[in-house]
């Protein structure tokens, strides 16, 4: 049995690795007892696949993670109280939001993932210029930058993943963005997206707001689907 | 008291490994402070990964918040890309539980486990805000507090720290909260700091540096002597009785993120009695107490639980000597719910690593192992008293083999006392002959060795001994290196040689070379265990700048009646003892464990009145130590035939 669990990531947990918050989860799942299905083998191990990484210091409302149940003893699982009990075994920060079962062939999170919303707080800088960035950048053919990867300099362009962007609001001392950036053939970061950008921006709080799957007939869902906003899509492109 | 916070959180975005700065663990507390109330800073002075699971730490951490009168929070040394960033936004050294400057706190207690890390004791000092200096620190500054196992020679640092316990932290800290505290709600009156730290002298384990004056004929020690009437000619360490009245820690770290050792610990005895004579802890932590078996297996079980993590360590100085292992053990691994838990046994006696515990530890997921025969003859291990034949050493690797495991680690040292090459060769015929064993029974089988330099230690029989020059260290690894090249089953690792030397100038040093600290961290020469920051030449001109001689620091042998910077600070044994037991050394002469055999008189029980707390009466099954048989080995060939 395969269960897709949702949860947020805020505070000062924020700094902490996408590798140490699975370690978090391995540990919580095994104080919650939950029936773990283990991988066969000499090191046998839990279960557990995540999706997409979140970098250090960025926090999320939505991630997600798949876990493998031994089918005998979670029959009797129910779903409903299951994300506020696992909670109770998480450090300060993380926070399980939702759960549900998912079939034996749906596939991974890594897979079908194609794009995040992203909340990005950007500093030491004011509307005006932060609006003719967002528009030159919107504008743009392409937005070119070098990169590493394994040791070597790579030249990507970005304007492919940059799916929507909008000024939503002033903050203390910079502006408020919402982006929609694609996944696919990599992510981008939005540290990547902003360094790009005609100034350069600086970004301070960032938040994933949600991650999206489009399915094959095109409709646009979470990696959970909302019963009641199951139109939710991407309205901002 | 401002939280540093927020001005840190602006940092750690530019910093490797922030989730080391932000806390939060499971099992953290977080204290409130009030008036009155006696506030440590509980300091692992290295990075957070190596210092959280330190033990000692933990436990006072418990110890003091349980306390109505005190609270502790932890720091650890920043990392240089951080220290740079709070140096230059003027952010000052802090606690992670809270996030409070360090210099709020009444205390800033740092332990310490290796000669190398004094230089960053000074740094976290001065990132505090405070002068490294005790004379040139105000009565209402932090105290500085250093506690762990080179407090036994605590003379380096002497001019920068104000307190010094010996021993076990555990009671002498409540003994220090209620004296800091009535000079706390007294107001810290100006003038009043050296009444209070006289008083504390009086304490039971407690050393006062700044109160003893320490007299020279040239290079020469001619007093150490107490500067009042009421201060102790002597210090002696602090022992606790029964390990079972302190089961700590309760609630045991949970970091989030990776740290060494990210397991649980259940600390199964203090103490050892085997009576290596190289080993610094076997000699200062007597006599040897174990922990109820009952509440080992409670500690155990509820800690699993609490914690979330599928491996326990069962610590000790030999772990294998607990009464009782297999059962506790079989327990483990037997209780519902653990079937996936793997036991660590840290430091496995060569001996009696029987097949049995073998078995069991491997029914749950496979760990490393590690012997440490330290000496690579039965020669050179009698001068030592690691009683281990060669039939232990090879029935113990043949036993690991046998149960599916692949790579066996061997620990050694060199420079030992009356070491020849022959000794030193020795170490290549074990490890070869422990690689054949193995590839009888897997093609892949491995052996690595693992040689260290000796470092002559306070309080041990080996404080007289004159330590080997890198050069020498350099050749004797080099013989070892030499005999092994061509066999691709064994790995030869080695610790730096140059690094061996510095811990020597600062092992058996004495005031004088406090001078040499604070030149190299003046100079920027912190994180020096570090591979990356040591800097051997800093340390050499730092020794020639303060006109210290490192031949007569480091290489000199001492004579029986020369006073050593430590002879006023005792862990118990008696120096005519110690001295007794280098001259048998020298004759070659092995000692058995006095667990189980008659007293020799150490001190150690006598002196403070207690005993060992031992639950069985006879030495463990498996091989010949302790057993008071004839310890001599069989021929290797005889083995071959088993």
């Amino acid at each position: 049995m395969r269960v897709r669990l949702e949860f947020s990531k805020h505070g000062k947990i924020r700094f902490t690795s996408h590798r140490d918050v699975a370690r978090m989860w391995e540990r919580a799942l095994r104080r919650a007892d939950m029936p773990m299905a283990y991988s066969e083998g000499f090191s046998p191990r839990p279960k557990m696949s995540f999706g997409l990484a979140l970098s250090t210091c960025h926090e999320s409302d939505a991630e997600y993670l798949d876990i493998g149940l031994v089918a005998e003893r979670s029959n009797s699982l129910d779903l409903g109280p299951l994300p506020e009990m696992l909670t109770k075994y998480l450090p300060d920060g993380l926070v399980a939001t939702r759960a549900a079962t998912i079939d034996r062939k749906t596939p991974s999170l890594q897979e079908s993932v194609t794009h995040c919303t992203w909340q990005i707080d950007v500093t030491n800088t004011d509307q005006k210029t932060a609006a003719g960035a967002v528009a030159r950048a919107l504008a743009a053919d392409e937005l070119v930058v070098t990169r590493q990867r394994k040791g070597k300099e790579v030249i990507d362009d970005l304007r492919p993943q940059l799916i929507g962007l909008e000024i939503t609001g002033p903050t203390e001392d910079g502006v408020r963005m919402v982006a929609q950036l694609g996944t696919k053939p990599r992510s981008i970061r939005p540290s990547e997206l902003l360094a790009a950008f005609q100034p350069p921006l600086q970004e301070w709080r960032v938040t994933r707001l949600n991650q999206w799957i489009i399915d094959d007939n095109g409709t646009c869902r979470e990696p959970i689907p909302r019963m009641a906003m199951s139109s939710a899509s991407v309205e901002t492109q | 008291m401002a939280s540093v916070w927020p001005r840190l959180e602006e940092l750690l975005p530019q910093v490797q490994k922030p989730a080391r700065y932000i806390g939060c663990e499971d099992g953290a507390q977080v204290p409130k402070h009030g008036p009155g109330v006696v506030s440590w800073l509980l300091t692992y002075p290295d990075t957070y990964e190596v210092g959280l699971p330190n033990q000692g730490l933990q436990i006072l951490y418990e110890i003091l918040n349980e306390r109505a009168d005190a609270v502790a929070e932890r720091a650890y040394a920043p990392w240089s890309d951080l220290e740079t960033l709070m140096r230059r936004e003027r952010v000052p050294q802090f606690s992670i539980e809270n996030h409070l400057p360090a210099s709020d706190f009444d205390v800033i207690a740092f332990n310490l486990s290796a000669e190398l890390v004094y230089t960053n004791v000074l740094n976290c000092i001065d990132l505090a805000g405070l002068p490294v200096r005790s004379a040139d620190r105000s009565d209402s500054d932090p105290l500085i507090a250093v506690g762990g196992h080179c407090a036994f020679n605590p003379e380096p640092l002497a001019d920068f720290v104000d307190i010094v316990v010996l021993g076990d932290g555990e009671e002498a800290v409540g003994d220090l909260t209620e004296i800091i505290g009535d000079w706390k709600r007294s107001g810290k009156n100006p003038g009043t700091r050296e009444g209070m730290l006289r008083a504390l002298a009086s304490v039971a384990g407690v050393y006062i540096p700044s109160l003893y004056t320490v007299r020279y004929d040239g290079a020469h020690i001619t007093e150490v002597t107490p500067r009042f009437n009421d201060v102790p000619e002597r210090v002696e360490k602090r022992t606790i009785a029964d390990l079972g009245q302190w089961p700590y820690p309760k609630s045991q770290l949970v970091p989030l993120t990776e740290v060494v050792h990210d397991r649980l610990n259940v600390e199964v005895f203090r103490g050892c009695t085997r009576g290596c004579r190289f080993c610094q802890a076997g000699m200062i932590t007597r006599p040897v107490r174990e922990r109820p078996a009952d509440q080992v297996r409670t500690m155990i079980s509820s800690g699993l639980k609490r914690t979330g993590y599928d491996e326990v360590s069962l610590t000790s100085l030999s772990t294998a000597d607990f009464s009782g292992i297999q059962q506790v053990i079989a327990d483990t691994v037997s209780e519902p719910g653990c079937d996936q838990v793997s036991v660590a046994l840290p430091s496995l006696r060569v001996d009696a690593f029987t097949v049995g515990i073998a078995a069991q530890i491997q029914r749950a997921r496979r760990t490393g192992l590690t012997f440490a025969p330290e000496a690579g003859s039965w020669r050179m291990r009698q001068v030592i008293n690691k009683m281990i034949s060669e039939d232990d050493l090879y029935d113990a690797v043949e036993a690991a083999y046998s149960q599916g495991w692949r790579r066996v680690k061997l620990y050694f040292l060199t420079g030992l006392p009356t070491e020849t090459d022959p000794d030193t060769l020795g170490i290549a015929e074990l490890a070869q002959r422990c690689a054949e064993l193995g590839r009888q029974h897997t093609k892949s089988a491995s052996v690595t060795v693992s040689i260290g330099g000796f470092v002559p230690k306070s309080n041990t029989p080996f404080q007289w001994f004159g330590q080997n020059t890198s050069a020498e260290l350099n050749r004797k690894i080099g013989l070892v290196r030499d005999a092994t090249r061509r066999n691709n089953a064994i790995k030869l690792k080695w610790h730096d040689p140059k690094a061996t030397l510095i811990e020597g100038i600062a092992s058996r040093g004495d005031r004088r070379v406090g001078d040499v600290i604070e030149y190299v961290w003046r100079r920027g020469g912190v994180f020096q265990e570090w591979s990356e920051h040591f800097d051997h030449e800093l340390w050499l001109e730092a020794m020639a700048a303060c006109g210290l001689d490192i031949d007569w620091y480091v290489h000199r042998h001492r004579t029986e009646h020369e006073i050593l910077p430590w002879d006023h600070l005792s862990a118990g044994l008696h120096k005519d003892f110690l001295w007794q037991d280098w001259r048998d050394a020298l004759d070659e002469v092995g000692l058995e464990d006095c667990r189980w055999t008659p007293c020799y008189d150490c001190g150690a029980c006598t002196g403070y009145g207690i005993e060992h707390i031992v639950a069985s009466a006879t030495p463990p099954a498996g091989g010949s130590q302790g057993t008071g048989v004839t310890l001599s080995p069989r021929q290797v060939a005889g083995v071959a035939a088993s």
